[in-house]
């Protein structure tokens, strides 16, 4: 069996791997994909302890954060392409004016 | 139990006058200012009155319960009222002379811009000195002590607008808060040892303790205190320095409060508390030197002063200075005698310089007088009695009372008696060169132009008269009947005291009895001060040498008129001549031995650069408002730092979120591993 800590491990750097992401890239998809990261990091945390632990709770709690990623994603992409097309850019450094 | 007297009403009349003129004044005419001033006055004295005529019915000493005020424990301390013979006394002549008094200022003070304010304070001073005389404990007599103080600073201060008369009215107000802390640290020290401030619970603690026949107790502690209080208010050395400044404050103002009464409340104030300095030998003995010295010194300063209103203020704290030598050789009715009859003719004295003054239309310098009989004979009359009355010749007022002074004084030692005489000597050589340079010779002010031209200078004293052609006028009648008044007190006022050695009965002394030789246990008195009236009547060989004593002093008092009369009417040249002869001692004298100089140099200037250098520049710059002013700038330079973090920049914020996250994370980490 795998230990639990190699789990731990992959997802400590899945989810600096995420803020990395947010921290230096511009572009708000990729920004976007880099939080998708680091959530799926700590999703990857709760289903190891879950399994560790043989505890349910963890694997619920991972499917709440899944729909709320899900609804995110939705409501986040319609912003988005909200802001492609009034400001024909998606580097965040120029969106940073909420007046046009 | 006696009916009540309202006592609290002789107090509080006043100060009805008092608020309806501070804060409707400046609506009423001068006529309504007046007469609210007066009738609340007047009504006062009226109740006085009232209260003599029922006096000898009362059970004394009578003590009026009034409201609570402070109860502590089992202290307490009320508004209550105390009325015996001494208070009664007092009563009268604050009321009787300051009702005088009342009615000349209106005359006096018509002209002034700030006539209704000025009649607010006067009123006011009497509220507070009546509470002061009437008290039935320390605590509402300290009230009233410091509330004459303040009035006397409002007043000395009345002309505000003049520097002069405004730093004399502080200097007045500094020099009595430092007898003010020694009174107070007596109050406490009662408290601490009797648990009490009332008259009775007091005196009834003392009245249980033995004479202090050797070193420093506790009565000698509170009796030396209570003196330093005393000497503050009374203007005794060394404290006695406001006295002569106060005399910018308006003339009638000098005769109420810095000759008549609240400078004797210091008198009243040792009087009051006889049992205490009756027990402490030592403090009475220093009462008795302050007092003589005083005397003496003032009197010696007094015969080189040419301002008139000058040589009545050291006039009167050597007068002062004889009623605390009465204290202290433990005559106290004949101090209160004397403080009787003193208000009498020095209130006369400087209503009529007062007088003279307006007449001059402001002339204060006696250099600058003369001949005045002719043109003012009422106020010249009046003067002539108040001077005669204060040299001590008899049958006048001032003789009876000095005489008994002088003759109780010499009693304890010879040499207070001495220099009492010397000085009645001088008392009376500078009030009758005073009366020679104003009312004799030649007028030597200079023409009429040079008189309105004072007018103009002095425009608080001036008083637009008819017969202005000729600049000297006699005042209104106004003015003169309170003069006039006085001027026949001052002859009869000491005919209630006359003493056994001339035919009278002394019935003064007797009235006081009650309250002065009631409690004293024989035998331990007579052990510590000679106390002649205790001992019966008194054998004929000593009234044959009472009257030689007299005899001493009245000649004094005809030696200082013949040498005023010599010196300044016969031989005007001579003083002059004698005062270059003398040099620079004369030079001390005119200058007051340098006594302001010296003051000054001791404690004024060491105090100025004190405080500047080290309070100010020293804790107040460098402490208090440097700590001030660093913190904040403190406060500036980190959040100048830490500003940069808030760039504005979405991902340096995140960026700070993720180092805090990874700090907080770090430190859970670090202390699971420890």
């Amino acid at each position: 069996m795998v230990p639990l800590s190699y789990y731990l491990i992959l997802s400590g750097i899945l989810f600096s791997c995420g803020v990395l992401g947010f921290l230096i890239k511009r572009n708000i998809i990729t920004i976007f994909m880099s939080i998708e990261l680091m959530l799926n990091g700590v999703n990857l945390s709760f289903v190891a302890f879950a399994a560790y632990w043989h505890a349910l709770s963890g694997q619920v709690f991972v499917f709440f954060v899944m729909v709320v990623a899900a609804a995110e994603a939705a409501v986040g992409l319609a912003i988005i392409i909200a802001v492609y097309r009034t400001r024909e850019t998606l580097n965040v450094d120029q969106v940073n004016l909420l007046k046009l | 139990m006696t009916p009540s007297l309202h006592l609290w009403l002789i107090p509080i009349l006043p100060i009805v006058g008092a608020a309806i003129n501070g804060f409707m004044g400046r609506r009423l005419t001068r006529e309504a200012s007046a007469s609210v001033a007066l009738f609340f006055c007047g009504s006062a004295f009226a109740a006085a009155l009232v209260v003599a005529a029922r006096f000898s019915s009362l059970s004394l000493p009578h003590v009026e319960y009034l409201a609570h005020w402070i109860r502590a424990g089992s202290f307490q301390a009320d508004f209550s009222f105390y009325l015996d013979q001494l208070s009664l006394v007092m009563l009268l002549v604050v009321t009787g002379v300051g009702f005088l008094i009342h009615v000349y200022a209106v005359g006096y003070m018509w002209d002034d811009p700030g006539f209704y304010r000025f009649f607010c304070y006067l009123n006011l001073f009497m509220f507070f000195m009546l509470t002061l005389v009437l008290a039935s404990n320390y605590l509402l007599m300290f009230i009233g002590w410091e509330g004459v103080g303040l009035a006397s600073y409002l007043l000395i201060g009345f002309w505000f607008t003049k520097d002069s008369a405004a730093s004399a009215g502080k200097k007045a107000f500094i020099v009595n808060r430092i007898g003010d802390f020694g009174f107070l640290i007596a109050l406490f020290l009662m408290i601490k040892h009797f648990g009490s401030l009332n008259f009775a619970d007091v005196f009834h603690s003392v009245s249980g303790m033995g004479v202090e026949k050797a070193g420093a107790g506790l009565l000698t502690s509170i009796g030396l205190l209570l003196m330093v209080g005393a000497a503050g208010k009374s203007a005794q050395l060394p404290l006695y320095v406001w006295l002569p400044d106060a005399m910018e404050g308006p003339t009638p103002v000098s005769a109420l409060i810095h000759a008549a009464t609240m400078v004797t409340a210091g008198v009243y104030m040792v009087s009051r508390s006889h049992m205490i300095f009756e027990r402490a030998p030592m403090a009475l003995m220093l009462v008795a030197i302050i007092g003589t010295l005083t005397a003496l010194f003032a009197a010696t300063i007094g015969i080189a002063q040419t301002d008139i209103k000058k040589v009545l203020a050291y006039s009167t704290v050597s007068q002062l200075g004889y009623m605390f030598m009465a204290c202290g050789v433990a005559a106290f009715s004949a101090a209160i005698f004397h403080l009787m009859t003193h208000a009498f003719f020095k209130g006369l004295l400087f209503l009529g310089a007062g007088s003279v003054i307006h007449a001059l239309g402001g002339e204060q310098d006696m250099r600058r007088m003369g001949g005045l009989r002719r043109e003012i004979p009422w106020t010249f009359w009046t003067m002539t009695f108040a001077t005669i009355a204060i040299a001590g010749i008899p049958p006048f007022a001032g003789f009876f009372s000095k005489d008994e002074i002088l003759w109780r004084a010499s009693r304890v030692s010879l040499v207070y008696w001495g220099l009492g005489v010397f000085t009645a000597f001088l008392t009376s050589f500078y009030m009758f060169r005073l009366w020679f340079l104003t009312f004799f010779g030649e007028f030597r002010g200079a023409d009429a132009a040079a008189v309105d031209a004072g007018h103009g200078s002095h425009g608080h004293d001036s008083h637009d008269h008819e017969d202005h052609g000729h600049g000297i006028h006699e005042s209104p009648k106004i003015m003169l009947v309170p003069l006039m008044i006085l001027a026949v007190l001052s002859l009869v006022g000491g005919w209630v005291g006359v003493p056994g050695s001339l035919g009278g009965s002394d019935r003064f002394d007797k009235f006081l009895g009650p309250v002065f030789h009631a409690t004293i246990p024989a035998t331990e008195a007579q052990g510590a001060i000679p106390e002649e009236s205790t001992k019966g009547p008194e054998p004929e060989a000593s009234h044959s040498q009472e009257l030689l004593f007299t005899g001493v002093s009245v000649s004094a008092a005809g030696l200082g008129l013949f040498l005023a009369w010599l010196l300044y009417y016969r031989r005007p040249d001579l003083p002059l001549e004698i005062a270059h002869g003398l040099g620079r001692l004369y030079g001390a004298v005119a200058n007051k031995y340098y006594v302001d100089e010296l003051y000054a140099a001791l404690f004024v200037t060491p105090l100025v650069d004190g405080s500047t250098r080290i309070l100010w520049h020293g804790i107040d710059q460098n402490v208090i408002d440097a700590a001030v002013n660093d913190a904040a700038d403190g406060a500036r330079h980190v959040s100048d730092t830490v500003r940069h973090m808030q760039s504005g920049n979405l991902r340096s914020y995140a960026g700070w979120v993720a180092v805090g996250a990874a700090v907080i994370i770090g430190y859970m980490v670090w202390m699971g591993v420890r």
